[in-house]
């Protein structure tokens, strides 16, 4: 401040200081753009490095040839296979659950109530508990607490659904995603301008055939937007399946709810950890890593194109 | 709920167009009628003791400078303001006999009755078509496609859109012109056969050559229809209603003969405004 107003004052007759001033602001400049390159140069060197090894191995065959021998050779098929149910049954089960909350907060619920608080926050926290204890959670909860109910009740103790399984893999998936699909729901339906409720409202429509035709329809691709983003934050997370239904290898593909599964982000584990002969698992391990890069990013980007089509046509309802 | 009676103006508590020229003989029975109402949002109150009537197949304009609670007023008439959280009537509102805030009434049913246009010209971001038909879907009013076809077009022709739009129904209504969409606005409403419309500053977001389009519409639908006009524009007030009620902060003023309020007011405030000195 003192500084800027010396120059202004001087500006013509002290040529020195100004030069000072502009040095300031040049290393600021200097620095701030360095911190931008350092981020560019973090990806390129991530995505870059994994591209560059990676490519050896991907083929169409390890895209879908299960692993052999010890997983020093063949492919990743049933890891891709396991991530692609395992997101999908999450899916089926967040989506319902976390629109209906959005819906609740959004269309039914006053900002001031007890209710909304207790939810807000609640989604709030939820959206900030490490990955890892909603993998404890799902072994407690899931596994043995529901698994566990429901091979006393219905299997005479046997062990069926008490164990690690797809199903509760997906379930303690769901709850970690759940944040993620009600923030981007409700965004969307408080974009939704308020106009359109009452003139359905004003035809004599209900609240919820106003939610139903009007509503909903319009949020789809908002819906859409969310899901998207919840299934590439699914598809990356390995501590929330370690204990709840993932393996480390398995001769056959999952094909009940109560299977374990392979899943991709696990198998990266299991190989970059677990391997017997590590020079023969590395370049298996890059590309395996690049199959689930190429995925999450191919998901993310599908969410931003959806999400930028979603704004233009609002604006142009506007 | 209930009436409160304890206030200063009791003399105008139901008032009646025809009261300053007792000569006006009353052919229709009075359409609405509104008791001490009362209104608030929260504590503050948007509405103090408005009584009046409402003849059927007139229109009847509401004037007064904004806030005035003309527009809060008209969504009285067909409980858009339950829609409020903290928002509270008193007060007793009757549409054809019937107290519209009694617990028997559904007021979804009210509003089947009571159609309403907004300002802002609102279309559903879905097909000209879709528009009309929304209202006959939700309830019900076509066993098929044909009777629901046959709904549509007649609504959009009672709102004068049908040959500007037949050709292209089903493209989206957004593509319209301002004017065009307030007219599938207003053909939206028809289609659920209403027989009340409320109209909430139909025009203020046009150009005149829409506006004089809807002013003409507004008169040929007076046919028909019993409809109240909330308006700034104190022109359209005059050019088109039969009755002019005068809202000024919360309280009704002056309520007469449109020709009445505009030459001859008999209140200072009501002559204050339309001849603008404030508002």
């Amino acid at each position: 401040m003192n500084c800027s107003d010396r120059v202004s004052r001087e500006q013509s007759g002290n040529g020195g200081s100004r030069q000072r001033v502009d040095w300031n602001d040049r290393l600021f400049r200097a620095l701030t753009g360095l911190a931008c390159w350092i981020i560019v140069l973090m990806v390129l060197l991530i995505v870059g490095k994994i591209a560059y090894h990676g490519k050896d191995r991907l083929s169409w065959d390890f895209l879908t040839m299960a692993p052999e021998e010890g997983m020093t050779a063949g492919g990743i098929f049933p890891a891709i296979y396991g991530t692609a149910l395992l997101v999908i049954l999450m899916t089926i089960a967040v989506v319902p659950l976390g629109v209906m909350v959005a819906i609740y907060l959004n269309e039914y619920s006053s900002h001031t109530s007890a209710i909304y608080k207790v939810t807000r926050l609640a989604v709030t926290n939820l959206a900030g508990v490490p990955s890892i204890v909603f993998g404890l959670f799902g072994l407690g909860f899931f596994v043995q607490g529901i698994g566990g109910s429901i091979d006393r009740v219905f299997y005479g103790g046997q062990l069926v659904f008490g164990q690690p399984a797809i199903i509760w893999a997906a379930l303690t998936l769901a709850v970690l995603t759940l944040p993620v699909v009600i923030l981007t729901t409700e965004d969307t339906l408080r974009a939704i301008p308020n106009e359109l409720r009452e003139a359905s409202m004003a035809l004599g429509a209900t609240k919820f055939q106003t939610i139903m035709r009007t509503v909903l329809p319009q949020a789809s691709a908002g819906i859409l937007t969310g899901t998207i983003l919840a299934v590439s934050r699914g598809a990356g997370e390995v501590a929330p399946i370690l204990f709840t239904g993932a393996a480390y290898f398995l001769p056959e593909l999952p094909h009940k709810l109560h299977s374990q599964f392979m899943e991709l982000g696990y198998h990266i584990y299991v190989l970059s950890t677990q391997s017997p002969d590590v020079e023969a698992t590395e370049p298996i391990l890059y590309s395996t890593v690049f199959v689930l890069l190429a995925l999450t990013f191919f998901l993310n980007l599908v969410a931003i194109i959806i999400r930028s089509r979603m704004r233009t046509k609002l604006r142009r309802a506007a | 709920m209930k009436t409160r009676m304890a206030f200063d103006n009791l003399a105008i508590k139901v008032r009646t167009p025809e009261s300053s020229e007792g000569k006006q003989v009353q052919q229709l029975p009075n359409k609405i009628i509104t008791e001490g109402v009362n209104f608030y949002y929260g504590k503050a109150q948007a509405l103090r003791n408005i009584g009046l009537q409402i003849r059927e197949k007139y229109i009847t304009a509401f004037i007064g400078p904004s806030g005035c609670g003309k527009s809060t007023f008209i969504r009285t008439l067909n409980r858009m303001n339950d829609l409020i959280a903290g928002a509270r009537l008193e007060g007793k509102v009757f549409i054809d006999g019937q107290d519209v805030y009694a617990k028997a009434v559904d007021p979804i049913l009210l509003r089947r009755k009571v159609g309403m246009i907004f300002q802002k010209s609102n279309p559903f971001p879905k097909s000209i078509y879709e528009n009309v038909a929304y209202g006959v879907r939700i309830n019900g009013y076509a066993q098929n496609k044909m009777e629901r076809d046959d709904i549509v077009e007649r609504s959009l022709k009672d709102a004068a859109l049908w040959d500007e739009v037949k050709d292209r129904l089903d493209r989206s209504a957004l593509g319209l012109s301002g004017g065009q969409q307030q007219r599938l606005c207003i053909a939206r409403s028809l289609a659920v056969k209403p027989d009340i419309l409320l109209m909430d500053e139909p025009a203020s977001a046009l150009d005149p050559i829409s506006t004089a389009k809807i002013e003409e519409l507004i008169f040929e639908l007076k046919k028909r229809y019993t409809i109240i006009i909330v308006t700034h524009n104190m022109q359209q007030a005059a050019r088109i209603s039969d009755h002019t009620a005068f809202f000024l902060m919360g309280e009704l003023i002056e309520y007469d003969l449109t020709s009445k309020i505009f030459t001859n007011p008999s209140r200072k405030e009501t002559e204050d405004y339309i001849t603008g000195r404030f508002g």
